[in-house]
């Protein structure tokens, strides 16, 4: 394709593509995200297409390899259009009848319908499914109808068109006054309101000037940045195109982890397309504005995911952050002032421009606006990326859209935030997801990692990991946070092994207080939240280690034992077999046995038992 | 090491510091891991004293300073991964093969990692091997994974990179 050279000739692009769009008469989507990758989504696409042109359909069926949809439990996923037919769990097998049934004859195809586990019915289209119901889907809607790797098809939905809008006829106070208006915040972590920062990097001095998308996603638990970078990347780059109109950047970088190779791809393929097009490079679309995106790749460090940290790992230096007196829109990247926004924060851009803030403050709760995306997962029905209004309360997201928790389980508590965040107890779960709320409450909207846990979770156990994590994760400049979160992952670990006494609870809540206050960065300061949460939430649990040197949930090793039940044990071998520490011993057809002096307490053998038999006391 | 393909790396790249972490991110794609001479010649060719190449290389946790197996287990311990039991994946995989995470079996054929999320978390616990991602994974299914890729190293020894 050649270069676009004016707004009239991106516009003439689009019309063409859509009237490309026309002549097909149904669109096949297939998810070809992480998750559906992972349920080998790549050898059905492989199938479908080889289908398409076997029976001669290739000119009249659109196959759109898509990003993720959103519900990775039920994948590989794919949506039929006309009729919004949605096909769950799709086998490479199933693809000749996929296209010789449902597409050539309209036929539907029982078994690859989605069957809601509460009614138990068959459901056949998207969106009857309760999962999609209730959400919001503003971003991720878009998911479905692009494919990743194709600026036709983005431009061919009206891609772009928000950047046209900005370059020809708004100015960057304009822009700026739009976002702030809109009250958009923060979707990264902090909720800092996106305008007040575009206006201070516009307002600081300085020629040279950086936007920057946060793609790191450390946050282990959440996955929503990846998902949006990876399906619609063309998005996040005109989200970033205009960001850097008002402040006035002339260059950009995505920071994206090593470990999601197909974000990565993504990007730079859009990246190479946009500027093939020219709406990335000098005098973008006629107009005076020169931008242009380079990719880097993150080393897998939590740390990154602060703003300085960021931005010396994007200068190739240790990710270690820095004091902020002077902020990074004045003082980021090789000193430069600098716009550092997280994926999901650029991706609202467009909508805002386009549709304009009122339209986006129209959702949302007195102090969050617009939609939020979670990551939805742990030990509930249907894990998944769910997109709702902020102010939508947690119940409505774990048992409306969740579907509550697995094997008829009881919820226990869900984990909002990532590791900066903290557990919040069923009994709040009347709480709204808003910044203001979940903060006050102890948590925070965080990236929008949503963990649930069921009374299988050992809240004291969830600590503990959480602390591991923070404790390997910390980069070690400063002392609180290297020493302290160390203190408190050894009284943890005591209290885990039985060693716990009552006058460590205080000793815990004393140290939080010194590192929340005395840490050099954001991370430090949040380190002790999940610690917090669940002794403000659980203290019954810490007293049950400590007084009792009980478990409750039968999770920490040094308080549990393992044994078999004779009466449920028939013998089968399984455990046996899959005991690495060759721990259990006994004959096929008879009960078995755990010698209590090998035994690991991996809880191995208990997950393996088809019969309840290995128990844990 | 060949030289080749570090050559090739640092193609366009010379004397900007500021692509160290590009051009060690592209030496371990090629060799698998940073090898100690190839951090010699990227202090060279971009003007960053060996001792800061270094410590980029062992602050980031995507970068390996020794070779790994020739199938890298790489198992999920994010929180989502965390509570459906990636722990019991570690330790069975740690049992069953003999190794501790970042260990290399002796006949080189299995290391084992573990990484803060793969972004799957919808699906976990994951195992990665070799970067394709199995769902679901249990200590079962795990150890399936790692009896069919023995059996599938004995049908073809002459891959094997002792």
């Amino acid at each position: 394709m050649s270069k676009l050279n004016s707004y009239r000739e991106l516009e003439h692009l689009h019309q063409q593509l859509q009237e490309k769009r026309r002549n097909f008469t149904t669109t096949v989507m297939v998810c070809g995200g992480t998750g559906c990758r992972a349920s080998s989504s790549q050898t059905l696409i492989n199938a479908l297409g080889e289908e398409l042109s076997r029976q001669g359909l290739d000119g009249s069926v659109r196959l759109c390899v898509t990003g993720c949809h959103g519900f990775c439990e039920q994948g590989p996923v794919m949506i039929i259009e006309p009729g919004n037919m949605f096909y769950c769990h799709v086998a490479p097998e199933d693809a000749f009848e996929v296209i010789y049934k449902t597409v050539t004859k309209g036929e539907v195809i029982e078994r690859l319908l989605y069957r809601d586990p509460i009614s138990g019915q068959t459901l056949r289209t998207l969106a009857e499914v309760p999962f999609y119901q209730a959400q919001d889907r503003q971003i991720l809607s878009q998911n479905l109808t692009v494919d990743p790797c194709s600026i036709e098809d983005y431009i061919a939905i009206g891609g772009y068109s928000a950047l046209a809008k900005t370059l020809r006829s708004m100015t960057p106070e304009e822009v700026i006054g739009e976002i702030s208006s809109s009250v958009l915040r923060g979707r990264g972590g902090g909720g800092f309101p996106t305008g007040r920062k575009w206006s201070q990097c516009w307002a600081a001095p300085g020629d040279e000037k950086y936007v920057i998308c946060n793609a790191d996603e450390g946050d282990p638990g959440a996955y929503m940045d990846r998902c949006v970078l990876e399906g619609n990347p063309h998005l996040v780059l005109e989200g970033m195109m205009i960001g850097a109109w008002a402040v006035g950047a002339r260059k950009g970088y995505i920071y994206v982890r090593k470990e999601y190779p197909l974000a990565v791809e993504h990007s730079r393929i859009a990246v190479q397309q946009a500027r093939e097009l020219g709406l990335l490079g000098d005098n973008v679309l006629g107009s005076s504005f020169c931008f242009d995106v380079d990719i880097a790749r993150g080393g897998g460090a939590f740390v990154c995911g602060e703003s300085t940290a960021l931005m010396a790992s994007v200068e190739g230096k240790v990710g270690e952050p820095r004091p902020k007196d002077v902020h990074t829109v004045v003082d980021g990247l090789y000193h430069k002032p600098t716009t550092l926004n997280n994926v999901e924060t650029w991706a609202n851009v467009p909508s805002i421009i386009l549709k304009g803030a009122s339209w986006f403050s129209a959702k949302g709760s007195r102090g969050s606006k617009g939609t939020k995306i979670l990551a939805l997962t742990g030990r509930i029905k249907n894990t998944g990326l769910v997109e709702v209004e902020m102010g939508t309360p947690i119940r409505t997201v774990v048992y409306d859209i969740g579907g509550g928790a697995l094997n008829g389980k009881a919820v226990k508590a869900v984990q909002i935030g990532g590791p900066s965040g903290g557990c919040l107890p069923a009994g709040k779960f009347d709480l709204p997801i808003d910044f203001d709320v979940l903060a006050e409450a102890g948590s925070m909207v965080g990236s929008g990692g949503m963990v649930v846990m069921d009374e299988s979770s050992c809240m004291v156990d969830v600590t503990k990991y959480f602390l591991n994590f923070l404790q390997d994760e910390s980069c070690g400049k400063c002392v609180p946070c290297r020493l302290g979160v160390d203190r408190m992952l050894e009284i943890i670990t005591a209290i885990t092994e039985g060693r716990g006494k009552p006058e460590q609870l205080d000793l815990l809540e004393e140290l939080a207080d010194t590192i929340a206050q005395t840490s050099l960065c954001g991370l430090g300061k949040t380190a002790p939240n999940p610690m917090l949460t669940t002794l403000r939430y659980f203290r019954t649990e810490y007293e049950a280690h400590i007084n009792e040197r009980k478990c409750p949930a039968g999770v920490c090793k040094g308080l549990i034992t393992y044994w078999i039940d004779p009466d449920k044990c028939n013998g089968c071998g399984v455990c046996l077999q899959g005991c690495p520490h060759k721990a259990i011993t006994g004959k096929k057809q008879q009960s078995h046995v755990i010698d209590p002096k090998l035994c690991q307490k991996c809880g191995i053998c208990r997950s393996e038992c088809k019969f309840d038999a290995v128990q844990v006391i | 090491m060949s030289s080749q393909e570090l050559e090739q790396i640092l193609e366009g790249r010379r004397s900007q510091p500021n692509q160290l972490i590009e051009v060690l991110q592209d030496t371990q794609e090629s060799y698998g891991y940073i090898p100690r001479e190839a951090m010699q010649v990227v202090s060279l060719n971009l003007g960053v004293p060996i001792i800061e190449v270094y410590r980029v290389a062992s602050f980031y946790k995507a970068f390996r300073l020794k070779p790994s197996g020739k199938h890298v287990l790489t198992m999920c311990t994010g929180t989502a991964c965390h509570v459906r039991g990636s722990h019991l994946l570690l330790d069975y995989a740690a049992g069953q093969l003999g190794i501790k995470t970042g260990e290399v079996t002796p006949d080189g054929l299995f290391s084992i990692e573990h990484v803060n999320c793969l972004g799957a978390c919808a699906l976990g616990p994951i195992v990665a091997e070799n970067g394709s991602y199995h769902h679901h994974m249990t200590p079962a299914k795990l150890r399936k994974l790692i009896e069919a890729l023995r059996r599938q190293e004995k049908e073809a020894p002459q891959n094997v990179q002792a």
